[in-house]
């Protein structure tokens, strides 16, 4: 089963530049949400504040969340990316909702498949598929919290193998097709959660297509814990990728030197989907779907990607932008690729 | 299969780089120093937990060329795995080391996998081996995948180690078919260790060790496809310890000859390789016998050779390295900041010290300096994120290193050991960002400040419960993530809702002043301020403790209400209410209760020559100093540590004229109160009548209402609230003042025609006072007597500068009703001209330039509250109320408009 997804996609994506959704967040943000909508039905005797935990809401309010996938399937995206960023016992330590975990990415995972299926019945011609992500979470393993105790640690590899393992087995059982370790900002962390899947594959004998997404935010075009992108695909090319590729961060003019360097290394296929250009002051996203499509379009007149998207601050109207652009181009040359599915036959 | 006839790819590791080892790349050095069982030095460091200097070790052999840095911690005294780990974790702080990748090297297993577990790049596990057969083997090969590391394969099997030419390659055969078959690993991720032994012991099976090893080397890469040779060089120099020129001569000489042969990278030390060409002529012919076996005495030759040469050091390289010592002071605390060197920053901070008049000016000047050079370079992207953390740290030692001074020279100066204040902080919650924040807390804590830093992702929570345990005079917030900006508010609010009145700093690279203003700082009654950089930290928090705050804060406010203005108008319409929702939304005071007072008299009275020993007693000194450029309120200012005696000064100037201006009446203060019915409209307008008949308006104002965008459930506000409606049933009633001062002008022309502008401005800013003490007598006089609606009123002169009276007197021109030319209304209406002998000029200014004017307000929620900026809808309707034009309309709306003119 799993294994003829991976084998649909890559046959889909030698003939073209398949389209990621474009912001969950920037998305939930024009609901008009209050406390109660972050409990209902499942946290209301919870004793700290939820508002803004917006993972939480695939369990509360699942018609919103599936309400958004929606918005970007209707105009075209071949993957919804689950609304599970931050559901990782890591990451919701920060709310002592360590224990609902499992339960969040599952039914994070169950939104966008129901989702994904109402539109691939809609469209058959285009099938829909569901991306279970995998947050940074907050913690970083290979930096210290503290300038006079550089050697100090807030997370483990261990913990963060453990929690990614956890994620991803919900997001399993709940019917993604694909996992994307995504927004890494510190490579240890993308390697524990490789080697979390890696793991998970063997022991369930899966063939689960795995993206890695990390994101390069500062001027010195390197990740926050201080790598080039070409070392970010070297420490992480062990982990069979079905992509590689980069996201959020600075926007598309500023990505696609990055992206050009991943390129020209990588041996999988290459991702990316930027920010609608540089947040303002207020961190609120200015670029227009036609401007933001206008940076893109060297991503993929000069053939450096297979998959385009959108993070922060992108609307259907960016993506739909994305998606007509995908169309006008071919998709970048799947060298080692073609070998292996020949390889295959 | 067909992926065995394609050409392998290249071995790529990384650090925070990659490196590639293909033919191209040449002899991979690895350092060898960062290993407790190699280097003596090491060792006792680690041992001592030492680890800043042992980290020094790695830094120094990748300044001499190592492009990798093995790293060893098997010793029987040692927590291997810990130190191991904490090692690892200290290099990843240090970017110029961390950009290279790590070999991590160990006999045990355990060791390699807590190793593993800390490097982000890809790193190459130093060894594993057949040792202890094939299952361990498969099974630590198969983590090593996982953890996506490359690995190195001791020639090492079930029956020991490989020291002939025909097992070397048996074993490494055997590994390689294993690794590649049966664990999938990658063959060009494969490196065979094929064990160099020392030679030149003595023992004649010795003797062809390097050979073997040379032998072993070209066969595994021409049968072994993919893999590489790497080995231990130094071990084959054994016999000569102690002798570096013999053994630097026999390191180069085996490596020119086993890179001959294939091999791709050694474990070396860096800094003592002799190039082969440079090795003299004797000595390379006796070394190149022993490593190729080319004499059976070759051994006793070098031997013999090698006492002569004994004690003669090749260290040249040593003072090209401490070239950057030989800068001046200013220059070489520069580079170690930069650098993040702390080696020497004792010695730089002490002479510094002796040249400094104080110890604290080390950090002020050559500190600082240098701290701000690795902030420009930050912020061009020449430093990345870690090497800043590290420039913080040499910053830090100097500074410990000073404190003990700094505080001696305060003892000895007598001024108390307290800090000058408790500051809290934290980088938010969601965000790991704090090398700003920390850098903050270095400077304030340099300046004497208690800093408690809370870390980072720190809740709300956490943060406001840490500030009121401790106390905290300040609370600075910092984030660097866009979301942050938002949870920033969030901490303000909580601030805001506890009740709390400590200062709020914001700071971090997302932050701005202009986010500050619009979004922070209206959520929270105490100052918020926005602070750049740490070099803005101490200037703001000193200046917020101090005992000139309130002018520093006023100031504050003021400059955040212009940007917030500012950026309305920028933002345009979107940030705006319809003046219909605005009105429909306006501020009701509780009219069904309010029982209006009725006035002494209706209409107008005039105060002329009021007693000036009468004002006197009103004047409010504080804005006197302002104007002298001297900040801080009034009496606390004439003890200001830095202004107290210029204003005592001042002061004593001061009272002198003032007694003579009152004992020979110099100046002349004349008034006039209006007291009317009044009644509101729609429309935003108040009509006044003439009596209580309330029939005709003799006039009616014009107000204008809030309109930028307010918080939930808060009103639009307009002055036009502040009136009972006509349809309330309530007959209320309004008042008008103008009160003036004359004769300073008179005075000052004088002294300046004897060059006295100290006089001149004296006697007009005295008048000044005059005029607003006499605004404030009257007011006074309208509540108690002539309107009379607080009959009862008893508050002391600072109580009603404070405003704490029933009742408002807002100015046409000020913030609630910014629109200048309602006051030719005023002026008719109290016919004030005639009345005191002030009038209005075409701009609607008052003259003389000492007067006062405004409108009474007598309703007990009428409050002082500033317009902001009003949109286009309100601009057309107050043009047509107005009788006005549109152009005319904007021209005196100018400042308040929400939106840029066509």
């Amino acid at each position: 089963m799993t294994r003829s997804v991976a084998d649909e996609l890559r046959r889909t994506l030698q003939d073209r530049i398949m389209v990621l959704d474009g912001a969950m967040g920037t998305s939930i943000q024009g609901y008009p949400l209050e406390e109660a909508d972050f409990r209902k039905g499942h946290f209301e005797d919870h004793p700290s504040p939820l508002k803004g935990n917006n993972d939480l809401l695939s369990l509360t309010r699942p018609d919103i969340i599936e309400e958004i996938h929606d918005s970007f399937f209707e105009i075209g995206a071949d993957f919804a990316c689950t609304n599970a960023f931050s559901a990782t016992t890591v990451a919701q330590a920060d709310y002592h909702l360590e224990h609902a975990v499992y339960d969040i990415n599952f039914a994070a995972a169950q939104c966008a498949r129901r989702s994904a299926d109402k539109w691939s019945k809609k469209t058959p011609d285009q099938k829909r598929y569901v991306i279970g992500c995998l947050g940074p979470t907050n913690r970083t393993a290979s930096m210290s919290p503290d300038v006079n105790d550089p050697g100090k640690r807030l997370v483990s590899f261990d913990d963060l193998v453990q929690a990614y393992k956890e994620a991803s087995i919900a997001l399993i059982d709940g019917g993604v097709d694909l996992i994307m370790v995504e927004t890494v900002f510190d490579t240890l962390n993308a390697k524990a959660a490789v080697f979390a899947v890696l793991e998970l594959k063997q022991e369930r004998s899966l063939d689960i297509p795995l993206m890695v997404s990390g994101t390069i935010t500062d001027a010195s075009g390197r990740t926050l814990s201080g790598q080039t992108p070409e070392a970010f695909w070297v420490s992480l090319e062990h982990g069979e990728l079905f992509s590689i590729g980069l996201n959020c961060a600075l926007g598309a003019k500023d990505m696609l030197p990055h992206i050009k360097a991943l390129d020209k290394h990588a041996t999988c296929l290459i991702s990316a989907h930027p920010n609608a250009g540089l947040p303002n002051e207020f961190g609120e996203y200015d670029q227009s779907a036609e401007q933001m499509a206008e940076q893109v379009r060297p991503f993929l007149s000069e053939g450096h990607v297979n998959i385009i998207g959108g993070c922060c601050g992108t609307t259907p109207a960016h993506i739909a932008q994305l998606r007509k652009l995908a169309d006008e181009y071919s998709p970048r040359p799947l060298r080692d690729l073609a070998k292996e599915v020949a390889d295959d036959n | 299969m067909t992926t065995k006839q394609r050409a392998l790819p290249d071995m790529v590791l990384s650090g925070l780089e990659p490196l590639v080892v293909n033919e191209t790349t040449g002899f991979v050095n690895v350092g060898e120093r960062s290993n407790v069982a190699g280097s003596a030095k090491f060792a006792r460091l680690i041992q001592e937990e030492q680890y800043e200097e042992a980290v020094d070790i790695a830094r120094t052999q990748v300044d001499d060329g190592a492009q990798i840095i093995d790293i060893n911690m098997d010793d029987a005294m040692l927590d291997g795995e810990a130190a191991m780990v904490r090692y690892l974790n200290l290099l990843a702080a240090e970017p110029d080391v961390a950009r290279v990748p790590f070999m991590i090297d160990s006999s045990k297993w355990s060791i390699i996998e807590a190793g593993l577990k800390c490097v982000q790049g890809k790193a190459i596990v130093n060894s594993i081996s057949l040792k202890e057969g094939e299952d361990v083997f498969i099974q630590q090969a198969r983590r090593i995948k996982l953890y996506g590391a490359a690995v190195v394969v001791m020639a090492f099997d079930e029956k020991g180690q490989a020291d002939t030419y025909q097992r070397r390659i048996d074993i490494c055969k055997r590994s390689y078919d294993i690794l590649v078959d049966v664990v999938k690993f990658n063959p060009q991720d494969i490196v065979f260790d094929p064990n160099i032994f020392p030679v030149a012991t003595g023992i004649p099976e010795h003797d062809n060790y390097c050979v073997d090893f040379f032998k072993a080397t070209a066969w595994i890469k021409e049968n072994l496809p993919g893999a590489k040779i790497s080995g231990g060089v130094s071990n084959m120099s054994f016999s000569f310890r102690g002798n570096n020129t013999v053994r630097e001569a026999m390191h180069s000489v085996f490596l020119y000859h086993a890179i001959k042969h294939g091999m791709d990278m050694g474990i070396v030390n860096a800094g003592m390789l002799t190039i082969y060409d440079d090795i003299p002529k004797d000595l390379l012919e006796r070394v190149e016998d022993v490593v190729l076996n080319r004499r059976d005495d070759a051994a006793e030759r070098l031997v013999d050779f090698a006492e002569s040469v004994k004690g003669q050091t090749a260290d040249a390289k040593e003072s090209d390295k401490l070239k950057w010592r030989e800068g001046d002071l200013q220059d070489r605390i520069t580079h170690a900041l930069v650098k993040g060197i702390t080696e020497y920053i004792e010695a730089d901070a002490e002479e510094a010290r002796q040249q400094a008049d104080k110890p604290i000016e080390v950090i002020e000047g050559p500190l600082m300096v240098g701290m701000n050079v690795v902030g420009d370079l930050f912020g061009a992207g020449k430093m990345f994120l870690p090497q800043v953390v590290k420039s913080a740290r040499v910053m830090k030692k100097a500074v410990a290193y000073l404190l003990p001074y700094i505080e001696e020279e305060k003892r000895l100066s007598g001024r108390e050991a307290e800090t000058n204040g408790v500051i809290i902080m934290a980088t938010v919650k969601g965000d790991v960002h704090d090398i700003g924040k920390n850098i903050v807390g270095v400077v304030l804590a340099c300046n004497n400040y208690e800093v408690i830093d809370l870390g980072v992702m720190v809740p709300a929570e956490d943060i406001l419960d840490a500030a009121e345990k401790h106390n905290a005079d300040v609370i600075g917030l910092s984030g660097l993530i866009t979301p942050s900006l938002d949870e920033m508010v969030t901490v303000a609010q909580m601030m805001e809702q506890r009740g709390m009145n400590k200062p709020l700093l914001i700071g971090g690279a997302t932050t701005s002043k202009i986010h500050t203003a619009v979004k922070v700082e209206p959520q929270y009654s105490a100052p918020v301020v926005h602070v750049l950089d740490a070099s803005k930290s101490v200037p703001v928090v000193s200046q917020l403790l101090s005992s000139n705050k309130d002018a520093y804060v006023s100031e504050l406010r003021d400059a955040y209400q212009q940007l917030r203005e500012g950026n309305a108008r920028k933002r345009g319409q979107k940030e705006f209410a319809s003046l219909a929702f605005a009105r429909a939304n306006a501020y009701q005071p509780n009219w069904t209760d309010y029982r209006p007072t009725t006035p002494a008299f209706i209409g107008n009275r005039t105060f002329t020559d009021y007693p000036l020993a009468e004002i006197k007693e009103r004047f409010d000194w504080t804005p006197f100093f302002k104007t002298w450029e001297l900040h801080g309120k009034y009496p606390k200012i004439l003890t200001d540590k830095v202004v107290g005696v210029e204003a005592s000064k001042l002061f004593k100037d001061a009272t002198a004229m003032l007694d003579r201006i009152v004992d020979e009446s110099w100046l002349q203060c004349n008034g006039v109160v209006g007291l009317y019915p009044a009644a509101g409209i729609a429309g935003d307008q108040t009509e006044i009548y003439a009596d209580e008949e309330r029939s005709t308006p003799l006039v009616t104002l014009n107000h204008l209402r809030q309109q930028a965008e307010r918080p939930d459930g808060r009103a639009f506000r307009s002055l036009a609230d502040f009136v009972a409606p006509k349809d309330s049933g309530v007959h209320d009633y309004m008042g008008a003042f103008v009160v003036t001062c004359h004769g300073a002008d008179e005075r000052a022309k004088a002294y300046e025609a004897e060059h006295d502008d100290y006089n001149a401005i004296m006697i007009k800013a005295l008048a000044d006072r005059f005029a607003e003490a006499f605004a404030e007598v009257l007011h006074e006089k309208v509540r108690k007597e002539l309107w009379g609606y607080v009959g009862d009123e008893q508050l002391d002169n600072e109580a009603i500068i404070a405003e704490k009276y029933q009742g408002i007197r807002p100015a046409p021109g000020y913030p609630a009703c910014p629109e200048h030319s309602e006051k030719a209304t005023l002026f008719q209406l109290l016919d004030a001209e005639q009345a005191t002998g002030c009038s209005l000029t075409d701009s609607f200014a008052m003259w003389p330039a000492s007067a006062v004017s405004g409108w009474y307000f007598a309703h007990p929620e009428s409050r002082y509250f500033g317009l902001g900026k009003i949109d286009r809808d309100q601009v057309d309707d107050y043009a047509e109320r107005k009788g006005w034009d549109l152009t005319t309309a904007e021209r005196w709306l100018r400042p308040t408009l929400g939106y840029d003119e066509l």
